[in-house]
Parts: C-alpha cells; structure tokens; sequence
C-alpha cells in the first residue's frame, strides 16, 4: 500500500518536474513556457477529434506497458516489446488482406489471435534462451528487434503478393472485415483514427490484473520473478514461467501491433525503425510505477503530451521537440525517483523540526506543567 | 571490585526507531581488562546498543563515556579514534588479497608511491606474537581456515590500536577445537588489557570465556552480575524471562521402516567439483538421524541432492523403497517430504510475498487454495490464520511481508508449513541457525514431536548441541564423505569434533583416550 502511494508521489513529481524542465527550456529559447503548454492542452483536447487522437495514441501504449510489466514481474527486462508489436502488425495485416472475403466476426478474433500469437512467439523466444542457456534477454530482445523490423519489410517488399499490395512500400487497405474502426466511434470523434482497439486495451488491464494477482499462474510468475530459488524450491519450474511470462509479454505487445495494424493505419508500410510504441510502452509502465491503474494513467498522460505537442508550433511556434524532453525529462525523474523521495523524506524531517520547535515555544509560553504533552513531544 | 574508571559505560541509553523503543533504558559499564557478555535474544537490542556504541546509530538519549569522560560517537570513524573496534560475524576480508594486505586495507603505510608491505606486515607479526594469534601475515585469506580468517579480523583492529573489542557472535562459524582458541585468545587479550564486550547468546561460551555478564531483554538492562558460579540454566532463564527446557526430553519410540535410503550418492558443487561422493545413508520411520559436520562438507549440496534442487550424479536416492533420484522438487515433496532449508531467506520464502501467501507457497495450486487455476484468497488467509495460531508464529498480521517479520518468526512459518502437511520424511537444514533459546526449544519440541508421531527426520547442522539434544544416530561429515554413524547416547562432543575434522572413529577414541589418561 505504501509503495503504491510512493510510487503515485514519485509519478505525480515527475511529471510536475518535466514540465519545469521543459519551461525552462522554453524560456532560455525565447518562448512563453504558458503560451507553449497552454497550446498543449489546447491541441490535445479542443475538439473531439483531438480527444480522439489521444485515446488512439494511448492503446497501443496501454498493451506494450501492460507486456512490460508481467516480464518485469517475472524478472526479465523485455526491450524487444517493438520488435514483437511488429510481428503482430505485419502478420495481422498480412493475413486480414489475403482473406478478403472471410466474415468479420470469423476474421477479427482470429487476426488478433495470430497477431498476438506471433508477439507471443517473438517474446517466448528470448524466454526460452534465457531459461535454457542463461542468455541474457535484453541483448536477443534488443537483436531481434533488427531482425523482426527487416524480416517485416523484406516479407512486405518481397514475399507478399503484387495484388495486395498498393506499392513495393504499402499494403492495401484492409478490408471492413477486418477493420477494428467503428462508425460511430469516427463519426463521434469527427474523424479521428479511434478504434475499438482502446475496449481492448481497457479490457487487457482487467485480464492481465487478474491473471498477474489472482491466478495461480499469476502466483507463480510473481514467485519466480521475486526469488527463483524459493519459486525453484516450493515446486514452480522456472523455466515453464520464464518462456509463459515472456510470451504473455510478446502476445499483449504484438496485440498492440495488430491494433495499429487494423485500427490505426489500415495497412502496413516500411518501417524506417522499430515502433516507437514499444519503447514509449516502456515509459509508461516506469510512469505506471508497475500498478495497473498506474499504466492507465500514465499511458494518457504520454499520449496528452504527444498529440498535444503536435499542435504547439502551429499556435505557438514550440517545435514538436519539446514535448520529446518533457517525455525524456519525466521518465529521468522516475528512474531517478530516489532523489524525489530523499527530498520528500528532507521536506517532511523539516516540517517534523518546525513542528517541534513552535510546540517546545508553545511549551514554554504555557509553562511545563503539563507532562503528557511533552511526552508527545518526544 | 575496585573503584576503577570503567573503560565503557553506556548510561541510561534509549534508541527509538518511530514508537518502538529498541533500547529502552540500557547501563552498561566495562573494565579495563574485563571479558563482558552481552546476553539477549535475537531483537532484545543487543545490536542496536553495539551499533550505537561503533558509531552507525546515534542514541535518543544517553550517555557514552569513554574512560570517564562524555564522548559523542558520531560516525564508525570517530569510534575508530576512540580505539572501539569491531569484529563482526561476517567477515569483511578480501579473498584474493593477503593477511597483511586485508589488516593495511583504510589505513595502508606508503612508501613513496608503493605500499609498505614490509613494515605493516612485522607489526602484525608482533602483534601476533604479543596476543597468540598466530596466522601467515603473507598468506592469502582464501587459503586459510575460518578461525584463521577470523584472527585476521582481531588483528586487524588491534593494528588499528583498539583497546575495546566488540564480538558479534564469533564462534557461529567455529569448530569445537577452534571455539577453545579462541577463547584462550580472549584471555591472552584480557591479560594484555584490552576490553573485550562478547555478544552471544551460546551460554556456554559465556561460562566459559567472561568475567561479567550483563543480560538484556526487550531493549532494557536486566541485570549484571559475575559470571563465576552461575548455571547456564539461570542464564536462559533471566534471558527470557521464564523458565527454559533444554533438555527436550524425549521418548523411546518403536524405530519402523525405512523411509528415506540415500545409496552411494555423488553431488557436485556449483563449481562441478563432487562435494558429496559415495554417501549412503539411511533414515527409518519414528528417528532422528544428524549430520553433523563443519560448514562447507557438502551439508549443503547433499541436502539439494536429496530434494531435487540439485542433480545428483550418481547413486540413488529412495523413498519408501521408491527411486525418486532426479525428480522435481515438486515430485519430491508430493511424495510426503517436508523440507526445511538452510538458508531460510533464499530458498525458504519469497520476502516480498506476504506470510499468507508464504504460508501457502507449497500448496497453493491445490484444492482449497485454489480452483482451476484460480486463488481462493479466503482459504490461504483461513489457513495462514492457523498456522499461526497453532505455530506460535508472531508478526504485525498476515498481510505483512514475510521480510518485515523478525528470523525467528519467519523460521517458525516456514517449519508451520512443512510440518502441517503431514509427510513421512523431514528434512531439517540449520533449523535453529540465529534464533535464540526460546525459539529454539520450541523448534527442537516440534521436531521430536515429529519423531513421537512416527515420522523420519533427518536434522543437518553444524551446531554439535542441538545435533546431540535431537538425534537419535549421528552420522559424521567431512569432505563430503561419512567418517563415521555413532548412536548419540555413546558420544561427546569431542569425539564428534575430532570426527569432523576427518579423523577415523578409531582414531579419534584412541585420541581421546590417551588424553584421559595423560
């Protein structure tokens, strides 16, 4: 309980302290730090098409947090949360445009199935290598983030076929069947590339909660995460839980994908670099302090600050960059969340010792008599 | 005595952490000269006071003088000056470094650029002439033995001019052998005018070493008094507080069949080196079979072998007549063994993970803790409430973290939950390793308890008392070898020590023979 509530502190601080810093920076570059955020605000939330970017913006983050919090919590650290959404974009997009004609309520669970199922397959493999061989999974995530973004673009540039393909960088436009978009969700939001992808995401924050905290499998990956031995010593096999944790974490990442997939973009194209989604994810689980309402929270407030900051240079001339250090800014003080609670321990001692004194003044003033309440002094 | 200036005294020190009180009104006073014992159980307050004494704690309120005159100790450093030094039961050395080189290490003599070797190490070599501690000042601290190592430690704050010692249990680690040297070491010390303050709560030791002993119980002085002529009895009872059995009396009970038969078996080390070769042994139903052996004679691996933890390379090893070599801890255990670990913080218990769901950590994938897959909070906690009922387990509640609850208390949960499943076969490790008498009479009751019910334990430790107060038969370790199986109603401790360092049972009865009669 008391983590949880340092962790909201420690989050709420840091979020306040990017903000300075990036006022700062505003104010040493000439602009008006007010002017700039209120221009922030205003572009994340003037019309309900903004409103609509923003909820678009946070579902993929929602899901990539959520998978790096359940490797976190069975001890790995899964930097390879981009090249697994890949997987899950390219291969639903893929698989959506090869079957045309099949019926959506047959074509959207399974494309969500085989897109989360190749994020969990590019997340258990990494798993596997660490729980066989002791490899250290940050360096195959890391390495198989290059190999999943260049085998994505070489299956698009060479693999599939001409007629699905809009040019030798595009895909075509998935069908309705298995668009993730909803009328009345675009219409509500004037437009806005909102899909039912955001239910999903709201939905997997109960899934993964209670598989992580009511399951046995849930108990089991907390355990091995906790201590191995003890997990390895009342029975649990910790390599079953290294390869299912990564692969829950691989599966929620690539549902992110397919959601960018078949909700966002509607196609998939070259990819210059891994999707930001995975790392940005990162972010937003630090931000979450590992609390599941956490990630909620913080994947709004990353995303209020991405389409936010799209709109400052327009109304007042802020380049976009901005909003980047803020992000970067934020996260350091959350990584760096010893220094926020060693002043907040320093701020408390000091209103302890100001307590003290006026009471030992009062004391004095009123005379010793009373020896209760100098006991409660002490 | 005399009206002498005490070296140390500590007046009325009070040491509150929040509203709890560790020390809570402590007077202690040393003489020059003087072997003290700090005698408590494990939280009365003994570290906090010694803490606050080397300068890592600053008391409440209080008094230090250091020769009669009122110091303030606000850092290790400044106790340093003071000449207090520590000797802590963990060792601080450097493996790979010599003797000299460990005792130069913060306080190095330079010679230009270049350390001074030489000189450092004669001054050791006279201090260690001057006070009987004899080491290699040349030798590497990996090659030398434990009570060895721990002689580096004594001369490393003699070398530093220390006139106080402080010993934070010192002989955990020792040999019977070893704990003697160390005891005459005390004395040469003593003689040569150091003060020396003996944390403990090994009562012989007390008897055996100190002049004065001051007995603390839940953060205040109880009382000091001489040593001379007191019984250990009336040490454990002022220590606790009532009266202490320490002597479990045990029945005679109708030995059965055989429930665990370790055949021939081979164990190797983290390292790949064999640390358990060719050990046979045999545990029945309704007996108490100890190992007993010094720390590191592949106790350790043997114990993981039989559980599952680690492979055994050889051998077999069988339950109820059934091969169970190489299964999964979890086979193991549903075969009816309850295992105690020895390192109850690594293996015993997930510190971060509440004591319900400790308490649950074995069955928590069965009917009633859990259906389909799915946890029944209600049932863990129903079943942690009695536990701790039934074990005596004392903690804030529980939903505290098992880390937060004091080792005795974490113990009693881990052995609640290996006794409570009814098995055939216990296997204790260092059951009672840092716990005080209290909790040890309690835990040596529950496993002779287990005995009475018909039940076969197998007790690991390297404590000879507690090996000769359980066991029925006592089998012998040494290089991850049996020496020798004696009944314990026909041994001693000095047949065992002997035993342990290797020698034959022959050997070691002739040994002692001829000591008689010289």
């Amino acid at each position: 309980m008391t983590t949880q509530k340092n962790s909201l502190s420690v989050a709420l601080f840091s979020v306040l302290f990017g903000l300075i810093i990036g006022a700062i920076i505003m104010l040493v570059f000439g602009y008006n730090p007010i002017a700039g955020y209120m221009a922030l605000l205003g572009s994340a939330f003037g019309s309900m098409q903004d409103i609509g970017g923003v909820l678009t913006q946070m579902t993929p983050l929602i899901l990539t947090a959520l998978g790096f919090t359940v490797a976190q919590t069975a001890g790995f650290f899964n930097i390879g949360l981009s090249g697994q959404a890949l997987a899950g974009w390219v291969g639903a997009v893929w698989y959506s445009l090869s079957f045309p004609d099949m019926p959506v309520y047959l074509m959207i669970p399974s494309a969500l199935i085989i897109g989360a199922g190749l994020g969990a397959l590019a997340g258990a493999i990494p798993g596997w290598l660490r729980a066989q061989f002791g490899a250290s999974e940050v360096i195959v995530t890391i390495m198989m983030n290059y190999i999943l973004l260049f085998l994505g673009n070489n299956i698009l540039q060479n693999t599939m076929s001409k007629g699905i393909k809009e040019s030798a960088e595009t895909t075509k436009q998935v069908g309705a069947n298995a668009s993730l978009q909803m009328k009345w969700l675009t219409d509500l939001t004037q437009g806005s590339s909102i899909s039912a992808g955001i239910f999903i995401s709201l939905i997997m924050i109960v899934v993964v909660w209670f598989i992580m905290t009511k399951t046995t499998l849930g108990f089991e990956i907390r355990a091995v995460g906790l201590n191995p031995d003890a997990a390895k010593y009342a029975g649990m096999s910790a390599k079953r839980n290294a390869v299912v944790a990564m692969a829950i974490s691989g599966g929620l990442a690539g549902l992110a994908g397919t959601i960018e997939g078949l909700g966002n973009y509607l196609n998939f194209f070259t990819q210059n670099g891994s999707p930001a989604i995975g790392f940005d994810g990162m972010a937003v689980a630090l931000l979450g302090g590992g609390s599941y309402l956490g990630i909620l929270g913080a994947a709004a407030i990353l995303s209020i600050l991405k389409i936010g900051g799209l709109g400052m240079p327009m109304s007042s001339g802020v380049p976009f960059e901005l909003v980047d250090i803020v992000t970067a800014s934020i996260i350091f003080f959350v990584g760096a969340s010893y220094l926020i609670k060693l002043m907040q321990a320093r701020i408390k001692a000091m209103d302890e010792k100001a307590a003290q004194t006026t009471k030992a003044k009062k004391l004095a003033t009123v005379g010793s008599t009373n020896d209760s309440n100098q006991k409660d002094g002490e | 005595m005399t009206e002498l200036t005490p070296v140390i005294e500590m007046r009325h020190i009070i040491k509150k952490f929040g509203n709890f009180a560790a020390n809570d009104d402590i007077n202690l006073q040393v003489q020059q000269g003087e072997i003290h014992a700090l005698l408590g159980e494990n939280g009365a307050g003994k570290s906090t006071l010694m803490n606050i004494l080397t300068g890592l704690l600053q008391p409440t309120s209080g008094k230090i003088l250091i020769n009669g005159k009122q110091v303030t100790v606000d850092s290790p450093s400044k106790s340093d000056a003071l000449g207090i030094g520590m000797v802590h039961q963990h060792f601080m050395l450097i493996d790979a470094f010599t003797v000299t080189e460990n005792i130069m290490l913060g306080s190095e003599i330079t010679k230009g650029f270049s350390l001074d070797t030489k000189t450092a190490a004669q001054k050791i070599k006279q201090l260690s002439e001057q006070y009987g501690l004899q080491v290699d000042p040349y030798a590497k601290i990996s090659d030398i033995s434990v009570g060895q190592q721990q002689r580096v430690e004594i001369l490393k704050t003699l070398y530093r001019g220390a006139d106080i010692l402080i010993f934070d249990e010192p002989t955990a680690v020792l040999t019977p052998q070893e704990i003697d040297e160390l005891i005459t070491i005390f004395h040469n010390l003593a003689k040569e005018g150091k003060s020396i303050i003996l944390i403990t709560h090994k009562l012989d030791e007390i008897r055996a070493a100190a002049d004065t002993v001051t007995v603390i119980r839940a953060g205040k002085s109880i009382e000091t008094f001489p040593v001379a002529g007191v019984s250990s009895q009336e040490l454990a009872d002022l220590m606790v507080g009532r009266e202490v059995h320490f002597k479990t009396v045990k029945e005679t009970v109708e030995v059965g069949e055989t429930i665990l038969k370790i055949d021939k078996i081979e164990v190797q080390n983290a390292r790949g080196v064999a640390a358990v070769k060719d050990f046979s042994l045999a545990v029945k139903a309704g007996e108490i079979v100890g190992i007993a052996g010094i720390d590191g004679n592949g106790q350790t691996e043997l114990v993981q072998g039989i559980t599952g933890l680690t492979k055994v390379q050889s051998g077999a090893v069988l339950l109820h007549g059934k091969d169970m070599t190489n299964k999964t801890p979890r086979q193991i255990t549903e075969t009816g063994v309850g295992h105690i670990p020895e390192d109850r913080l690594r293996f015993g218990m997930e510190v971060d993970m509440t004591l319900s769901e400790n308490l649950a950590l074995q069955t928590y994938y069965k009917s009633p803790l859990s259906k389909a897959g799915v946890l029944q909070p209600a049932e863990m906690d129903k079943l942690a409430q009695k536990l701790v009922k039934e074990f005596d387990v004392r903690s804030a509640g529980i939903q505290v973290t098992a880390g937060s609850m004091s080792g005795g208390n974490q113990q009693k949960a881990v052995i609640a939950r290996e006794l409570n499943r009814d098995n055939d076969l216990i296997i204790a490790a260092q059951p009672t390793r840092g716990l005080d008498v209290g909790a040890v009479e309690y835990i040596h009751q529950r496993l002779i308890a287990q005995r009475n019910a018909g039940k076969a334990v197998l007790v690991v430790s390297f404590e000879l008392d507690e090996i000769l107060n359980l066991s029925d038969r006592i089998a012998v370790i040494n290089a991850g070898q049996i020496v020798g199986i004696v009944n314990a109603k026909d041994t001693n401790k000095q047949e065992l020590g002997l035993l342990m360092t290797g020698m034959s049972l022959t050997d070691a009865r002739a040994a002692l023979k001829e000591k008689v009669n010289a």
